[in-house]
């Protein structure tokens, strides 16, 4: 029935979209913030993933797995930060390229660990059973993982607006010698903002397991929808993290739906239309 | 003097441009003649700089228009002023630290070339471009110092360099910020000196802090305070002026 | 150029050329044919890297897309020259299209810009399977026979290949010491500068963006005639950041370093990878211990050592010392190893 076609991949895009919210919000929050396009960001989804993937196995419960394979990842992203980037302080070129480095380790090793096999996640036994309504059945869990991307937008958003770390965190992104300058610990910040990208795409990729699996090359599917993501809504920008996401997990899902072969291709247009004529994005904050 | 005469080398109206919610320069408006020596004062923070920044284009304006001779610059890139005749010093030295002073010239003087498209020909063998180079440091009494890279030269020589290379481009208008800063005594003598030979078919825009030697050097001033023109007219009337005083003594 | 230079020259030339005899064995011929195809690549993304300061990673597209334009062209019934002529065509007008594009953010966003393209190239190629084969790839039918030559077996390869990577070389030098070379060089130290001297900064990397997709989607032909075969790894994200380790282990300064880093590295890969399955994680590693603790690569590292080496032995001969800045200006050669002279005397 064509309704429920729509429905469904309606539904599987805004479910992907609140995925790659979870990825990109990470990543535009440390590019604006550090200007460092952590080229590592879509290995460290993946490594959530498998994270993920090992705590069910050791009969975790799925929330704390996700929270758990989060902070793992969050772990590593600190260790990044500290032995590596920060060795780089002011070598903009070279930090990028390192996390390029770092990203091809963790790919290894996850191939290493986990073989080259791709590995279902099992979604909680609760949402499993389809949510009936108005005569659809609607996927429970992708249902459930909208919900709390949205609620991790609403956190973040209170972060940023009305904590104190959200306060340094928008001076530093809006002018760092100023932040500086009026005494924001600086370092200790940029391990905090690590931290907590690296978390959340560590989260998604537990989260986004029982959808997309735990697979070799997880990593380079998500990375580049991750910048088209910025690209579109922004640097530094949590809106625009937040738009971007939807648009780009509407336009890959139907592109996958409707024209697989071009799916890529379909994502291509709108980044090269808002390069063309919004290079900073919807609602960008930091120039590119 | 040319017919043209009439024709202001420079002509700014009500140009301003805000930062986010600070205006750092308001309805600022000046003239200045071909030939003149403009000087521009002002307390730090004034928008001298920015004023520049806007003349060249490494700023966009807000509102307001630039003309050079006749010519209206606002909208139009940065290089293409230049080949308009514009030319600029920086406050910050922006040379290339890593080349020759030589070839700090030669970068100077194909901007303004077309060879500089050619992805083919050897550059060293354009032996007028290095002849006019030469002739160029030698100007500014850095003609031994061609063959020496940046980093070894002294503050004051690279001073001069900076001054060598927009001379170079034999610009119809001069800016210049701050060329004193940072000089010893001796230096900005001989920088003081290699101004007052610049020919008078190139008209030079001022900024500078050292009023010693700026202020024999200019024959018009401009005070700028808090991004507006405050004060403007001939040496003796802006230094007799009390708002003049204001400025730098007052608020 | 120098004596010293001259015949040091004739030297490597002489040993290029003699190469295929000296070694029989055809594997290590074939290894020097894919160093080449290789060191073509990398150097054309040095013209970026290197001279330009602009860090791309999605150079692999252009090899793809010239490698699949020139196979479905062979398959479709063009004659080889037709064939690869287009190819290359259409893969530099790429390179014109993504360069317009990535350029809309220089620096970091330039980074992010062209790895997304190079991305979308590889996933089209990837999911596109009627056109391309999808992940398995699809077959260059034979090797061509440029002019009337049989370049079928090794040598001959080897020899063809090197005559393409000789001119290619031959004109990447002469870009280096050009007047837009110079311009090009100036852009990445001081944009702002160059712009008040009256340069068209934008419109100078974009034509260097140009060419180095010229030079990619060239070397893209002559791998898909090397290997008779392309598939969507070919052009993943690895190849292009190979490609850039390649000139940055070699050196992004130099003319040759790229060229002594494709041969460090596919040689390793070609080794290692018997022995070691995790050739990833030595390149990641590689990639981390060299941008970190090697950031100028060998070839300027090496040259260096040279130099003081040399410096010390002429010290000890002669009793007067040698000041710094004659030791800085007696280096002539391109403005880049030239700088690294004088910046470390200056330290």
């Amino acid at each position: 029935m064509q309704w429920q076609f729509w429905i469904i991949q309606t539904l599987n895009s805004v479910a992907f979209g609140g995925l790659l919210f979870l990825l990109s919000s990470g990543f535009s929050l440390i590019f604006g913030l550090m200007r460092i396009p952590n080229l590592a960001h879509g290995a460290f989804f993946m490594l959530g993933a498998y994270f993920g993937y090992t705590l069910l196995q050791l009969n975790l419960h799925f929330w704390p797995a996700a929270l758990v394979g989060g902070l793992g990842v969050g772990l590593i992203g600190i260790l990044m930060e500290r032995f590596v980037l920060r060795r780089l302080a002011g070598n903009e070129q070279g930090q990028v390229l390192v996390t390029l480095g770092v990203s091809f380790i963790i790919a290894d090793v996850c191939l290493l660990v986990w073989t080259g096999d791709p590995m279902p996640l099992a979604a909680p036994q609760a949402l499993r059973p389809p949510l009936r309504f108005a005569g659809f059945a609607f996927p429970t869990y992708r249902l459930v993982v909208l919900g709390i991307a949205l609620v991790a937008a609403l956190a973040l958003y209170l972060l940023m607006e009305r904590t104190r770390l959200g306060a340094m965190i928008r001076a530093g992104v809006d002018d760092m010698e100023m932040a500086r300058g009026v005494g924001i610990p600086v370092s200790r910040l940029f391990t905090t903002v690590f931290l907590l990208g690296a978390t959340l795409a560590g989260i998604g990729g537990v989260l986004g397991g029982p959808i997309l699996n735990a697979y070799p090359g997880l990593d380079t599917d998500m990375l580049p929808l991750a910048l088209i993501v910025v690209i579109l809504g922004g640097a530094g920008s949590l809106l625009g993290a937040f738009v971007g996401s939807f648009i780009v997990g509407f336009i890959y899902n139907f592109g996958i739906a409707l024209v697989p072969d071009l799916a890529y291709f379909v994502l291509f247009l709108p980044m090269v239309l808002v390069l063309v004529f919004l290079p900073q994005g919807l609602f960008g904050r930091v120039q590119l | 003097m040319t017919a043209s005469a009439a024709i202001p080398a420079l002509e700014v109206a009500h140009l301003s441009k805000r930062f986010g919610g600070l205006p750092a320069t308001r309805d600022v408006s000046l003239r200045v003649m071909p030939g003149e020596r403009r000087l521009i004062i002002g307390p730090n923070g004034a928008g001298k700089t920015t004023l520049f920044n806007l003349v060249t284009g490494d700023l966009s304006a807000d509102g307001g228009s630039v003309r050079l001779f006749g010519q209206e610059l606002l909208g139009m890139p940065t290089q293409r002023r230049v080949h308009l005749g514009l030319a600029r010093t920086y406050q910050i030295l922006t040379l290339f630290p890593r080349e020759r002073l030589i070839h700090n010239v030669v970068l100077s003087l194909l901007g303004l070339d077309r060879r500089r498209w050619n992805p083919w020909s050897i550059l060293t063998a354009n032996s007028d471009l290095y002849a006019d180079a030469r002739q160029a440091l030698e100007r500014v009494g850095l003609g031994e110092a061609a063959e020496r890279i940046v980093v070894e030269t002294s503050y004051g020589e690279r001073r001069r360099l900076e001054l060598a290379m927009a001379l170079a481009q034999k610009p119809k208008l001069l800016l210049l910020d701050e060329p004193l800063a940072g000089l010893s005594q001796g230096e900005r003598q001989t920088v003081r000196a290699l101004l007052d030979a610049i020919p008078r078919d190139v008209t030079i825009v001022m900024i500078e802090h050292d009023m010693d030697t700026a202020l024999g050097f200019a024959e018009r001033i401009t005070v700028l305070h808090y991004g507006e023109v405050i004060v403007e007219g001939t040496r003796a009337e802006v230094v007799a002026d009390p708002r003049t005083r204001e400025v730098y003594l007052g608020d | 150029m120098t004596v010293r230079t001259l015949v040091a020259f004739a030297v490597v030339a002489l040993l290029l050329l003699a190469l295929p005899w000296v070694i029989g064995n055809e594997f290590y011929v074939n290894m020097a044919s894919q160093v080449l195809i290789y060191a073509l690549f990398a150097l054309s993304i040095n013209m970026m890297l290197g001279y330009g300061g602009m860090v791309s990673l999605g150079h692999a597209g252009y090899l793809g897309i010239a490698g699949y334009a020139c196979i479905l062209l062979t398959v479709a019934g063009y004659d080889q020259l037709t064939a690869a002529i287009f190819a290359v065509a259409v893969s530099t007008v790429a390179a014109a299209f993504f360069g317009v594009l990535s350029l809309r953010a220089p620096g970091l966003g330039f980074i992010m810009i062209t790895l997304a393209l190079g991305q979308i190239v590889w996933g089209v190629a990837y999911r596109a399977n009627d056109l391309t084969g999808g992940d398995n790839g699809i077959r260059h039918p034979a090797r061509p026979m440029p002019f009337g030559f049989d370049i079928r077996d090794a040598p001959s390869f080897y020899y063809f290949t090197l005559a393409v990577f000789v001119i290619a070389l031959f004109c990447i030098w002469r870009f280096s010491r050009s007047p837009f070379g110079a311009s090009l060089m100036g852009t990445r130290d001081q944009p702002r500068r160059m712009r008040m001297l009256g340069h068209n900064v934008w419109l100078v990397r974009w034509l260097t963006f140009v060419m180095a997709g010229f030079w990619a989607s060239v070397a893209g032909v002559l791998y898909v005639y090397y290997n008779l075969f392309l598939s969507p790894h070919a052009i993943s994200l690895q190849q292009s950041a190979e490609i850039l380790l390649m000139a940055i282990l070699g050196g992004a300064s130099t003319l040759t370093g790229p060229i002594v880093g494709a041969a460090i590295i596919t040689l390793v890969k070609n080794v290692v990878s018997t022995y070691v399955e995790r050739w990833n994680t030595l390149l990641g590693v590689i990639f981390v211990v060299v941008i970190v603790f090697m950031p100028y690569g060998l070839v300027p590292g090496c040259a260096q050592l040279w130099r003081r080496w040399a410096n010390r032995a002429k010290a000890r001969k002669a009793t007067s010392d040698t000041a710094p800045a004659s030791e800085a200006s007696g280096q002539r050669g391109d403005s880049m190893t030239r700088a690294h002279g004088a910046s470390e005397t200056a330290q």
